[in-house]
Order: C-alpha cells, then structure tokens, then sequence
C-alpha cells in the first residue's frame, strides 16, 4: 500500500506547483485562476488521503463540497474575467496594480 | 498702640491703591493730595512714635499682627516690633518722603505719568515701612522685595526712554545677585535656628556661635553664623549697593529725580546698612563677616567717590557720592560701630535727599539738561537753590558743625579705635575719602554754581527759581541737614544710655563706641576738636585744590587729564565694571543661551526629538511603502509565507 507520506508529497508539490504559478505569473489572469484551482485540488489530493488513512469518511465529503464550491467559483471568476476584459481591454497581470495607494 | 502702627503703615498704602486704581478719575490735584496727606500722615505719626519711644522711654512693642501660616512648627506672620531704630528709621522714612512728594508737584508737573509716579511713590513708602518695622525674617524680605519692585518700576518710569529701560533692567538683575544670597542666608537661618522671628532667632544665635558647617566649597569647615551673615550680607550688598555689586546704583539716576532722592540716595540703598545693624546680634558672632563687611566698605567708600570726581552728569556724581557714603555706613557696621552707621545713615538721609533736590530743582531750572558742563554762575539766578546745595555740600564733606561732619567723624575715629583686623584699611579708605568727598563734592558746587555762564543765551534769559512747592522741601532738608547731627551725636553714641542701645547688640571686645564715649565732652567741643583733625584739613584741602582749579585757573582740570590719561580712562570706565559684567556676564549668558537655544533646543529638541521622530518615521514608511506594490499575487504571497511562518512558529518551535 503507498504510505500516506506519498500522498502528502504530492498534494505539497502541487499546492507549491499553484503557489509558484500564481507568484511567476506576469501574463494573464487565466493562468492565476487556473493555478487557484490547482490549490484547491492539492488540498482535495490531502483531505482524501487522509480520509483514506483514518478511516472518516468526513474528509471525502469536503472534498465534494469544495469541488462544488470551485466549480461555482470559477464560473464566477471567468464571469467578472469576461468583464475585466470588457472594461479594459486586457487581462493582463502586470497592468493590474490598482490596489496600490 | 499696634493701630498707630498699623496706621502709619497703611496710609500710604491704603493712598497708593486709590490712587493707582483711580488716579485718572479722581484727576492730578487729588492724586498728589492724597498721597501727599498718606505719606504726611504717617509723618505726623512716625514724629509722635519717635517722642513715645525715643523720650518717653516706651517700652518695645513686638508682636505678631496676623498669623498667615503655620508649617511644622514654623509661624509666618506679620508683625511689628518698634523700638528706638524703628522709630528712628520710620521718621527718617516718612519725613523724606513726605518731602519728596511735595517737592514732585512742581518736578513732575506736566508729566503723563503724574498719577503712576504718585502712586508709586506711595507704594515705596509703604514698602519701606513694612522693611524697617519687621519683626521677622519673611517681611523683611517682603519689604526688601517690594522696594526692589518700586525702585524698578521708578528707574524705568520714562519707559519710553531705552537708557531708562537698561538701567531699570541692570537694577533688577543685580539686586536678584544679591537677592539670591538674601534667600540663602533666610534659608539658612530657618534651618539652624527654626524660626523666623528675629526674637527667637536671637536668642538662639549665641548657642550657634560655635558650631559649624562644611561647605562644599573647599570642603572647609565654616562657622554657621559666618556663613549667615556673609550670605544676608551679600544681599546688603545688592540693595547698598556695595562693590562689586553697586553697578545698578549709578545707572538708576535713569529714573526722575525725586526718586533719586528718596529710593537711591535716602532710604532704600540704606535698607543694607539697617539690616546689618538690625542683625547685629548675629553679627557681632562674627569677626569674619564683620571684616568682610569692613573691606567690603571701605573699598566702596574710596574708589566708588574716586569716580565721582570725573563723572559730568550732575546726578552721577552725586550717585557716586551716595555709593561712597554708604560704604561708609558699611565701614561703621562692619568695625561694630552700629550706632554710627546708623547715625550716618539718619544725617545723610537729609543732606543727599536735600542734594538731590537741589540738584532736580538745577535740572528743572536748566530744562532738563543734566551736563554741568553747560551749566555756570547759576547761583546769580537761583540763589535759595544755591545756599541749600551748598549746606548739603558742607554736610556731606563733613566741615564742623554741619550734620555730616559728626556722623563721619564718628565713623573714623571709631575705625582708627577699632581692633578688628581689617579696621586700619577701613580707617585709611575713609579718611582719604574725605579728601575725594570734598573734591567732588566741590568741583559739583564750584562748576555748577560758580565760574564762567556756559548755557545757551536763550536758556539763560530763561534761568529763574522753581515754583515753591521745590524750593520750600529744600529748605526743609537743609535745616536738619545744618544742624541734626551736632544734636543726636550725643544720645545717639555717647551717652550712657545711647537711644539705639536696646535696640543694637554689641559685644563688650567690640564697642568701641564706648571705649570713645570718655574722650567726648559734647557737640561743640566734638567740632572744635575736629578743627585740629587730619580728616578736616582733608576736606579744607579739597574745597581748595577745587576752588583753585575750577574757580581761579580753569584751564588746569584739563591739563591734568591731558597728563594722567591713564587714571583719567580708569577713571571714566569706572574700573570697567560695566565692561567685564558686559563681556562676561551679560555676553556669556546671552553665549550661553544661544549654545542652549541652537544645540539643546534647536538641535536636539527640535531637530532631534521632534523633527527627527517624524523623519525616521517617514523614512521607514519610504522603504515599507515598496510592500505595497499593488499586485495581487504579492499580497497572496504574502499571505502564504505569513502562514508558513506562523505555522513554523507554532509547530517546530514551541
């Protein structure tokens, strides 16, 4: 049976795999949302092995609740996408500083 | 009797207060009135307490009048003790006065300040009442304050004039020198003997004479009454205006000239010379600080008239007449010879208010022009003016059987009598000062009165007397002035129960009074006697030496100066006294406070603290404020390694 630290390695590697994409992104917002879900699934690949491994069934049913709420989550992103493209005519990240004072 | 007491002290006051608060409501005429019946009533009344204690032999009258605090066992009160001195001293005081204020009607008409001056005046004399008839420590200092208040708001009464403004400022700052030993020497007073009653500290004072204390300076040990008596002494010094302290003194001829009269030549600059005398009880502990005193006064009382001589503004010479005179008074104290000090005190009160006057009536007269250079002859135009000067110039170089005359001989034979150590220096500075008295005193007379006309044509068509209300206090002060002395010398000194005698302490190793009083065979024979003495032909002397070199051959005063340039610029710089206090003090205190105002202030509040604060602020917020890019994925990095480092915190190191 592969040992539960397997499992904890990848879901690691793909949660840092989201977290990088999300830093070294310069290009477009797609790649961001993109990289938010994988953070999301790396979560779901822990919530389920550890379900696996301590017999609770709990984990896999957050696992559906988050896979609903990311579902909803990117319709919404794209939604307000499709509108930032509208209103500015680019997706582009690097332009995209108005949170600074 | 505390009414009567009550009375004199305040009427002036009660005058002053009405007139300050209403003067210009109830106009000039009742202003100078009221002041006038104030002071003239505590006049009459002073004579009367005089009579009662001094000839009817009253008994001391000495009790508190209103207990206004009371810590740890220490009474601050108001209270009053009149004996003999007080009685004298408050007769000389509102006698004075009461002729300084007539003689303002005419001096001060025309002035804007008429009511200010009236009511000033008023508030001196209730000052120097409360000073004189103190029985303790803290209305003492009252007084001694208030005075010092008055003469500054007096010295600067033309407060448009900047001279004015400087000499009142000088008079302050150089009595606060003084002041600050006063304070001293009460504090110190209150912590050996525990009270501020002169009775009770009195009595403890022959307990104290042997004790002593170590101050810091030189880690000597100090006996307790020395170090009091030098510190209430260097008070004296501020206010009598005693070297290297009298600075103040010639500056303050700033002010009008009745004030002269009465605050800087009459009454309050005396007020040291009473101080001692009063604490003569505490004194006469002290061989030390009575030689002090002795030193003190007699380098005031030769090189202080020195300058005299040189000076051309007629109040200045007859300020550093006044200087020199009390360093007499001082001489006479510190040599134990209380009484006379006393005495010379109560004839010069006369003769220098009397000069003063004459000399304001020659100012009035002459249109406020002050330079005896452009004077000349004045005696043909105002001659009641002149034969008063001229009595008060007898008086004050002390030609037999003028007032001035007893007192100062008394003084100098009792310095030549005297065993203190420094009582042959004291002896010395006072008897050639008699010989500087008399030359500056005449060079006064001759160059004012007599000689060649100098003023402007059209000044001397106007030349006449002043009104009477000047001439007729003139006249007034030179009939004591002429004859007081040879009528007080007996009981003041040498008789067998002396009127000052309850009143002064002196140990019998001391009193040299009394080692005189058998050589004194009444007032003529004292003058008689003096007519053979070294002081008369001092003063005889002088009178010639001026008369031949500013009557008969005029051109000579110049040559000498153009001979002796150096003593003359000694001379006329006043031994750079206003220099070095200029350079050092005055220049290093303003140094000082620019280095404080531009280092501590300026640098490290300001710069520093304050600005400093808000820089390093803003300078962290300039490296901070590149956090905030603006992007989004910074903030969720953030975020992260935020996390991370919490959960870091959490997990592995706790």
């Amino acid at each position: 049976m592969v040992p539960l630290s397997h499992f904890l390695l990848l879901g690691a590697v793909l949660f840092s795999l989201g977290v990088a994409g999300i830093v070294l992104n310069r290009r477009n917002i797609i790649v961001l949302l993109m990289c938010v879900e994988l953070m999301l699934l790396a979560v779901n690949t822990n919530f389920i092995a550890f379900s696996r491994y301590l017999d609770d069934v709990a984990g896999q049913i957050f696992v559906f609740f988050i896979l609903t709420v990311a579902a909803a989550e990117a319709a919404i992103g794209l939604a307000i996408l499709v509108l930032l493209f509208r209103n500015r005519g680019t997706i582009d990240v690097a332009v995209m500083d108005e949170l600074k004072g | 009797m505390p009414g009567v007491y009550l009375t004199i002290v305040l009427a002036p006051l009660i005058a002053a207060i009405v007139i300050g608060l209403l003067g210009h409501i109830i106009g000039r005429t009742a202003s100078h009135w009221l002041a006038i019946l104030g002071v003239g009533l505590a006049c009459v009344l002073s004579f009367w307490v005089f009579k009662y204690h001094v000839i009817d032999g009253a008994p001391i009258y000495d009790a508190p009048l209103y207990i206004w605090g009371e810590v740890a066992g220490i009474t601050f009160q108001v209270g009053f003790l009149v004996d003999t001195l007080t009685a004298l001293m408050i007769m000389v005081v509102t006698f004075v006065s009461l002729m300084v204020h007539i003689y303002t009607v005419g001096y001060m008409q025309g002035d804007p300040g008429y009511q200010r001056f009236f009511c000033y005046i008023a508030l001196f004399t209730f000052s120097m009442l409360m000073l004189v008839m103190s029985n303790n420590f803290l209305q003492l200092f009252f007084g001694w304050e208030a005075v010092g208040v008055v003469s500054y708001l007096l010295i600067g009464f033309w407060f448009k004039k900047d001279t004015a403004v400087f000499a009142n400022l000088k008079a302050f700052i150089v009595n606060r020198v003084g002041d600050f030993g006063f304070i001293l020497g009460l504090a110190a007073i209150l912590a050996y003997c525990g009270s501020f009653t002169y009775s009770e500290v009195f009595a403890n004072v022959p307990a104290l004479a042997d004790s002593g204390m170590t101050l810091p300076i030189a880690g000597v040990e100090w006996s307790v009454i020395t170090v009091i008596c030098i510190l209430l002494f260097i008070g004296a010094m501020g206010k009598s205006a005693q070297v290297p302290l009298h600075v103040w003194l010639p500056d303050s001829m700033e002010g009008p000239t009745p004030i002269s009269a009465l605050i800087h030549a009459a009454t309050m600059v005396t007020a040291g010379v009473f101080m001692v005398a009063r604490m003569s009880p505490i004194f006469e502990y002290s061989d030390m600080a009575l030689n002090f005193v002795i030193i003190i006064g007699g380098v005031t009382a030769l090189f202080m008239g020195l300058v005299g001589i040189v000076q051309n503004d007629i109040k200045r010479i007859i300020a550093y007449s006044t200087l020199s005179q009390l360093g007499y008074m001082m001489v006479a104290v510190g040599i134990s010879a209380y009484a006379a000090g006393i005495f010379h005190l109560f004839t010069h009160a006369f003769f220098k208010a009397l000069l003063f006057l004459g000399a304001g009536s020659v100012i009035i007269a002459m249109h406020h022009d002050q330079d005896i250079r452009n004077m000349g002859n004045l005696r043909k135009y105002m001659p009641i003016t002149y034969v008063c000067m001229l009595i008060g110039s007898l008086a004050l170089i002390g030609f037999p059987f003028f007032s001035g005359y007893y007192s100062k001989d008394a003084i100098i034979e009792a310095a030549h009598a005297s065993t203190a150590w420094a009582a042959p220096f004291g002896y010395w500075t006072v008897l050639l000062g008699v010989l500087v008295t008399s030359l500056y005193t005449f060079r006064l007379l001759f160059v004012v009165f007599h000689g060649k006309e100098r003023m402007r044509d059209e000044l001397r068509r106007d030349l006449r007397e002043p009104r009477a209300v000047v001439w007729v206090p003139l006249i007034l002060l030179a009939i004591p002035s002429a004859i007081v002395g040879g009528f007080f010398i007996g009981p003041m000194l040498f008789d067998s129960h002396t009127i000052l005698g309850q009143s002064l302490f002196v140990l019998p190793k001391n009193d040299v009074l009394f080692q005189l009083a058998p050589h004194y065979h009444g007032a003529i024979e004292f003058a008689i006697h003096g007519l053979t003495g070294l002081p008369f032909w001092f003063g005889v002397a002088g009178i010639v030496i001026t008369w031949l070199f500013y009557v008969r051959y005029p051109a000579v005063p110049a040559k000498i100066q153009s001979h002796m340039k150096w003593i003359y610029h000694v001379l006329i710089n006043k031994y750079g006294f206003d220099e070095f206090n200029q350079a050092v003090f005055a220049r290093g205190g303003r140094g000082l406070g620019y280095a404080l105002w531009q280092f501590g202030d300026v640098k490290i509040i300001d710069g520093a603290l304050v600005n400093g604060s808000a820089h390093f602020v803003g300078r962290c917020a300039l490296i901070l404020r590149r956090l905030q890019s603006g992007y989004l994925y910074h903030y969720a990095l953030m975020m992260l390694l935020g996390l991370l480092v919490f959960l870091l915190w959490f997990t592995l190191l706790r």
